[in-house]
């Protein structure tokens, strides 16, 4: 078993998330997050000072796949989320000890 | 006097009372979006409690300040605490313009918009409490004495300083309290750095743009208003150079800020508007309907070099409110003297002389006021509390519970 954290740009959210859909992913959460580097943010403009946002904002998908599905998910992912421009952002996957579905207790594979 | 006439008039006055209330909610929509998230309440509060303090001690010793019948050389003149209905028929009291008490509230309303431009400068960092006590000095002291100068009867009006419904008397009046208060205060922390200005950006632009509209559709009464009768040639004109000044402060607020800044900053195109606004306040009867877009779209062409300019100086203005009300003021009262059927050098040099004497009371007695409260009460909230927020510090209150720590974490003791 894997999870599967991926950090995307927030105008790829919706083409990632279709593509998984197609390939049967069932479940994920997804939060936003702030990037931090030598990128910055948004130049922006308020009364005749301009300025950048330190952070630059991105969407991160946290997904729970068993090992055999795990490497669809993650081309899928490298294919949606891509625009070729630096800030595609990045996909870990870490492997997994136990997962439990709290509803009634089914474990592992079960409770993917 | 036709009694007809009679109430066509005062009611005229009492709905322009209305429209001039209105600007409150202008001024605190306005203040509100251009202020932090962290803020809000605070600012609100400051709003609703100087309209309030504003009109009771008015009504205690401001409107007979400012409306004395007799006084000192023009310089100070009191008549009673309180108020007392003048003897003798309404009718009589104005000519059949307006009764006693529509004189008083309408003036009533408008010495509370000048208290109101000082909180919007200090935003964010002044003791709620401090300020409180500053204002009502402020309203029931400064602005009907030098209001009294000119709308009293006093020396300047004598003269022959003209300023219709306020450029000077309430606007310039509150730009330069506003003023004389962020000297003592200082900026926001953070605001000027090594690395120069660090913008503050307000955390609801969409509410300072409603409140800017809500402005504009009170100013309506505030010139209209001004009229002081129902008279249908000066009211109608008045509308017309009002709103064409606002809409060219826009034009020229547009163009400006786009050349400097290459961006389209909404923020300085509101406080075009209400450059406009303020610039054709002293001479709304006066002026062409060109002129009052000439003397708009200079206010709107001076708003964004003014409000660069404050920046530079350190003087920390989170809404702009010595651009638009000292700045314009001073230009719409001058402008009198340049544009419109009483322009002459002569005129221009008596408004000259009504600016500067007017700024320099206000100036020094507002200053003096915030010295001493500095001195005794404290007029700056401590790093903590700012940092905080003050809707925290002061009040224990969010803006938005929805952004606020969950219930569990309050309930913690």
């Amino acid at each position: 078993m894997k999870k599967i954290e991926a950090i995307i740009r927030k105008s790829k959210f919706e083409t990632v998330k279709d593509a998984l859909a197609n390939i049967n992913v069932k479940f994920f959460t997804a939060q936003d997050v702030k990037g931090y580097g030598l990128q910055k943010g948004e130049k922006m403009v308020y009364r005749g000072s301009s300025y950048g946002t330190e952070y630059i904002d991105r969407i991160q998908m946290d997904i729970y796949t068993s090992d055999e599905k795990c490497g669809d998910i993650v081309s899928t992912i490298l294919k949606a989320g891509a625009t070729g421009e630096i800030g595609d952002g990045k996909i870990t996957v870490l492997p997994i000890e136990n997962i439990y579905r709290i509803r009634n207790a089914e474990e592992n594979e079960m409770a993917i | 006097m036709d009694t007809n006439l009679f109430t066509t008039n005062n009611l005229w006055i009492l709905i322009a009372t209305v429209l001039v209330f209105i600007m409150h909610l202008g001024f605190a929509t306005l203040e509100a979006g251009l202020v932090q998230r962290k803020n809000a309440i605070n600012i609100l509060f400051k709003n609703v409690m100087i309209v309030s303090i504003g009109l009771v001690s008015y009504y205690i010793i401001g409107f007979s300040l400012m409306y004395p019948g007799e006084s000192w050389n023009g310089l100070i003149g009191f008549a009673q605490f309180g108020l007392a209905l003048p003897e003798g028929d309404s009718i009589g009291y104005a000519d059949g313009s307006y009764t006693y008490w529509t004189d008083f509230i309408f003036q009533g309303m408008f010495a509370a918009t000048c208290c109101t431009i000082v909180s919007g400068a200090v935003a964010e960092r002044m003791k709620l409490e401090s300020f409180l006590v500053i204002s009502l000095l402020f309203v029931s002291i400064s602005y009907p004495i030098t209001g009294m100068w000119k709308w009293g009867g006093g020396w300047l009006d004598e003269m022959g300083f003209y300023d219709f419904a306020g450029s000077t008397l309430v606007h310039s009046v509150g730009g330069w309290g506003a003023l004389a208060a962020i000297i003592l205060l200082g900026p926001r922390l953070g605001k000027y750095s090594k690395n120069g200005i660090n913008p503050i950006p307000g955390h609801n632009i969409p509410l300072a743009a409603v409140g800017v509209f809500l402005l504009w559709f009170g100013w309506f009464g505030f010139n209209g208003g001004s009229v002081l009768s129902a008279d249908p040639d000066a009211v109608s004109l008045v509308f017309v150079t009002t709103s064409l000044a606002a809409a060219a402060g826009a034009i020229g607020s547009f163009f400006t800020a786009h050349a400097l800044f290459k961006s389209h900053d909404l923020t300085m195109v509101l406080n075009g508007i209400l450059g406009g606004l303020v610039g054709i306040t002293a001479g709304a009867d006066l002026m062409s309907p060109m002129e009052s877009i000439l003397i708009g779209l200079i206010a709107g062409i001076i708003i964004p070099f003014s409000v660069v300019f404050f920046d530079k100086m350190k003087l920390d203005d989170p809404v702009g409110a010595t651009s638009v009300h000292l700045v314009c003021g001073i230009w719409g009262t001058l402008a009198v003297g340049i544009f419109g059927s009483m322009a002459g050098l002569s005129q221009l040099m008596t408004q000259l002389i009504g600016i500067v004497s007017i700024g320099v009371f206000t100036f020094i007695f507002v200053f003096a006021v915030v010295y001493i409260v500095k001195a005794t009460m404290g007029i700056r909230v401590s790093v903590e509390e700012e940092t905080q927020g003050l809707d925290m510090a002061e009040h224990d209150m969010p803006a938005y519970h929805d952004l606020a720590p969950r219930s569990e974490d309050l309930a913690v003791k």
